[in-house]
């Protein structure tokens, strides 16, 4: 029997796809009326666990509790009616259904919807009241912004009666604003008596917002504890299994000559629609840029202008020469032999061919470069394998077979190629965007190490990055975009991440240099 | 041209749209749930053949219908299986599907009955007769409306009605009912029905299969309504022309039947290359007249009238993500 305190109470749960085990032997005791933290590195099996535990998959071995009872979860219906709701990283709305239909679909009263929508409608209006959970049930899921996208999400698991809810990772596309808003939301949840499963890689949520945290290492629980006994380097050292520097080590930035000055510059998308609406800044030799701001504020569209992936208007010096923004002269190649390297936002999409080998990954953009190059038609091949075995062994990119599918390495290391690639060209100027997203912490430290060898070898660095923490460690100035427009520039010493989380929200402060 | 005329052209018009819209509506049920299906023109080809080899071996045109819904249904099964159990490519299956459907037709008619691939003429009670609606006579000495009333709207086979009666039926489902929203969530975001509990394989099957029984009922009607029996390729590209219709109407129902009246009402014309001589005093050829749906409908994709935005999961079988 299982003690009936608990919410959930999972025992021996295993499970393994293909040779990868996600998960080994997992016991875990959520206490009810708590909010638990799950914290682990990426590929810990975070998500994997709580799949199972909303029936998206089917353990190998183990036993579910649900209040004391066992609950054998074979679907998502199940866990519906065991109580459980789940808000995913990535939203489960249909974009082009109102509010209510998103809430009402698969939990409808009947045939008929009239009368699933009325009762909807006004059971949205109590929780809006009881939870601080307003949003518009009429509006369209497209229209409305991510923060309250993800309210629609967690309203739809409390129309479904969920006693416990299971969020993961819900932060990563808020403003601190918002992740406060929602943790306040949280909070109320816990003092109704529900139970709330938080699973972040954030130290700082879990030590605000969690009552108990258990920490994954490779597929394993590693420990439970209290929040308020541990520490966030005890948790970071769990996570990673070694101690681990939180802060970035790095000596005061000494700025050279302007090597970027980038004037008025202006995007549209496709529909016409502008995205970035006149962007002017300045980067010197030896100093890291970083562009702080809510995902989808324009930061893509200023990178893949730059990186020669998107045409654009206003005026681009690179060391005083001027750098073309449409036309010729303005593709990725262009770029490259200007001496801009770019490691891109989303590597698995612009970073890397996931199905081609290493070494192929690690020619990409710069098949023209001599050393490769046999004779005018033919590649060396033997040249690539070797250079990519010299990166490897520099960059600790493991493991070190330059002949393996570039999906077959893990996220940090998949990143490792990406980051080699583009640094070892030394770049007058290097884009870099997200580059630690999905990476481990181990990865994580090893890479910003990087960006500030780079930096002090005389680069200059625009990094964009939605890691707030990330902007203030590594930046020597830092930018807030919003809109589409930069919002001010501050100086990483003397801001704090509430005054640049008003200007992320679009909240103009006072100019300071 | 005289009222009489415009009479004749809009009721060979309903004639002419109505595989269409029958066609176009099976579509709709299978592309709103992200099935693609490039297959309509197949399965109403082997529902004429299955339906007028039946009319005609038991004499019932309602016995044939039901062996045209059953030879369809059987074409929906094989692409349910193949694009939603084993996510296989949903527009190759169906042009496998099409390209088997051509050949087994023939061959099936030219061995039951061998007659060059046909299947022998239908008459009586093997085919579907014309309804007399109530009142028609009565009504037709009334000016402009009782014409249209007896010449137009009357004296259509049941399957005529029933092709317009399911438009509506069609609105309500999708628009009014829990499975019309599950259908209509499972093609814009599977993974939204499936973390809400829903089968997202067993909605999907059942869209194919409601597919299926239109289809079938498409090439019933083309057999046993249209004309008198089946004849090799007979659906003449409808399925296609269906499917562009549906584009046309943006995958919405009541859109889709104005859609495929306004394509019958080409291919009525293309029979009546004199009436639009007298119109445009310049001699146009038929094919151009025939070209017309497809001519739109590339209009259409372009953007120039709106933009058509398929059903954004359409296309992509359902892979539960790591």
């Amino acid at each position: 029997m299982a003690d009936p305190a608990y919410a959930i109470e999972l025992k021996g749960i295993s499970k393994a796809f293909g040779p990868v085990q996600a998960n080994r032997d997992i016991n875990i005791a959520v206490p009810k009326g708590t909010i638990h933290g799950i914290i682990g590195e990426n590929g810990a099996g975070k998500s994997t666990l709580m799949s199972i535990l909303y029936g998206f998959y089917k353990a190998d071995a183990g036993q579910i509790f649900v209040n004391g009872q066992l609950t054998p979860i074979p679907d998502s219906q199940s866990a519906i009616r065991a109580g459980i709701g789940m808000v995913f990283q990535h939203f489960k709305l249909v974009q082009n259904f109102s509010v209510l239909e998103n809430i009402i679909l698969g939990a409808e009263d009947g045939q008929m919807l009239n009368s699933s929508l009325s009762k909807a409608r006004k059971e949205l209006e109590r929780l809006a009241r009881d939870y601080e959970l307003e949003v518009d049930p009429d509006a369209l899921i497209e229209d409305l912004s991510v923060g309250h996208q993800q309210r629609v999400e967690i309203l739809k698991a409390l129309y479904r009666q969920a006693d416990i809810l299971i969020l993961d990772e819900p932060t990563g596309v808020l403003t601190p604003d918002e992740a406060d808003h929602l943790f306040r939301i949280l909070k109320g949840l816990k003092d109704q008596g529900k139970t709330v499963i938080l699973i972040t890689h954030k130290l700082r949520e879990i030590m605000e917002a969690t009552d108990n945290v258990s920490v994954m290492r490779r597929g394993t629980m590693v420990a439970t504890v209290k929040t308020a006994e541990t520490s966030p380097e005890q948790l970071a050292e769990l996570m990673v299994g070694r101690k681990v520097l939180l802060e970035v080590q790095k000596g005061a930035a000494r700025p050279g000559e302007v090597v970027l000055s980038v004037k008025d510059l202006r995007v549209r998308d496709e529909h016409r629609v502008e995205r970035l609406k006149g962007v002017s800044f300045e980067i010197r030799a030896g100093e890291i840029l970083g562009i702080a701001g809510v995902a989808g504020n324009g930061q893509s569209e200023l990178l893949a202008a730059l990186g020669g992936m998107q045409v654009a208007t206003g005026s681009v010096t690179l060391k005083g020469a001027v750098l073309p923004l449409s036309g010729a002269g303005s593709d990725g190649q262009s770029r490259r032999s200007a001496g801009i390297a770019h490691v891109p936002e989303d590597r698995h999409h612009h970073g890397l061919i996931l199905d081609f080998t290493a070494w192929e990954n690690v020619a990409f953009g710069y098949f023209n470069d001599p050393r490769y190059q046999k004779s005018r038609l033919f590649m060396d091949n033997d040249a690539i394998r070797a250079d990519t075995e010299r990166k490897m062994a520099k960059f600790d990119i493991r493991p070190p077979i330059p002949t393996l599918a570039a999906k077959s390495f893990s996220g940090g290391n998949q990143q490792k190629i990406v980051v080699a690639r583009e640094m070892e060209q030394n770049p007058a100027l290097l884009l870099i965007g997200q580059p630690t997203r999905g990476v481990d912490i181990g990865a994580i430290e090893f890479i910003h190490n990087q960006i500030i060898a780079l930096r002090d070898a005389g680069a200059a660095i625009l990094l964009v990055s939605v890691e707030l923490d990330e902007i203030m460690s590594l930046s020597d100035r830092i930018a807030v975009m919003f809109d589409g427009r930069i919002m001010g520039f501050r100086d990483p010493e003397t801001t704090d991440e509430r005054e640049l989380g008003l200007l992320m929200a679009g909240v103009a402060g006072k100019e300071a240099a | 041209m005289d009222y009489a005329t415009l009479l004749q052209l809009l009721d060979s018009t309903l004639r002419l749209a109505t595989p269409l819209l029958l066609a176009c509506l099976a579509g709709l049920y299978s592309e709103r749930s992200g099935v693609f299906d490039i297959g309509l023109e197949g399965k109403m080809l082997v529902a004429a053949m299955c339906a007028g080899a039946v009319a005609f071996y038991t004499g019932s045109a309602w016995l044939g219908a039901l062996a045209g819904i059953g030879g369809s249904l059987i074409f929906a099964l094989i692409h349910g299986v193949t694009s939603i159990t084993f996510r296989g490519n949903q527009l190759i299956a169906g042009v496998a599907l099409n390209f088997l459907a051509s050949g087994l037709t023939v061959l099936t008619a030219q061995a039951l009955f061998g007659q060059g691939g046909r299947t022998p003429p239908l008459t009586g009670a093997a085919r579907f007769g014309e309804l007399t609606l109530p009142f028609a006579e009565a009504l037709r000495p009334v000016p402009l409306i009782g014409p249209l009333y007896a010449e137009v709207i009357s004296g259509h086979s049941v399957l005529v009605y029933m092709a317009f009666a399911i438009v509506a039926l069609t609105w309500w489902v999708l628009y009014r009912t829990r499975y019309g929203l599950r259908l209509r969530a499972v093609g814009e975001n599977p993974a939204a029905v499936d973390t809400a509990g829903v089968s997202v394989a067993g909605l999907r099957f059942s869209a194919v299969m409601v597919t299926g029984v239109l289809c079938g009922l498409a090439g019933a009607y083309m057999a046993t309504a249209l004309q008198a029996g089946f004849g090799k390729e007979m659906t003449a590209g409808r399925g296609y022309i269906a499917l562009a219709a549906l584009i046309f109407a943006k995958w919405r129902p009541v859109q889709a039947m104005w859609a495929c009246l306004l394509f019958g009402f080409f291919q009525a014309l293309a029979t009546r290359p004199d009436i639009v001589e007298g119109i445009v005093r310049v001699k146009v050829p038929v094919s151009f007249i025939e070209a017309l749906p497809y001519i739109l409908t590339v209009i259409v994709l372009a953007g120039f009238i709106g933009k058509a935005i398929p059903p954004r999961a359409g296309g992509e079988p359902y892979v539960k993500e790591r």
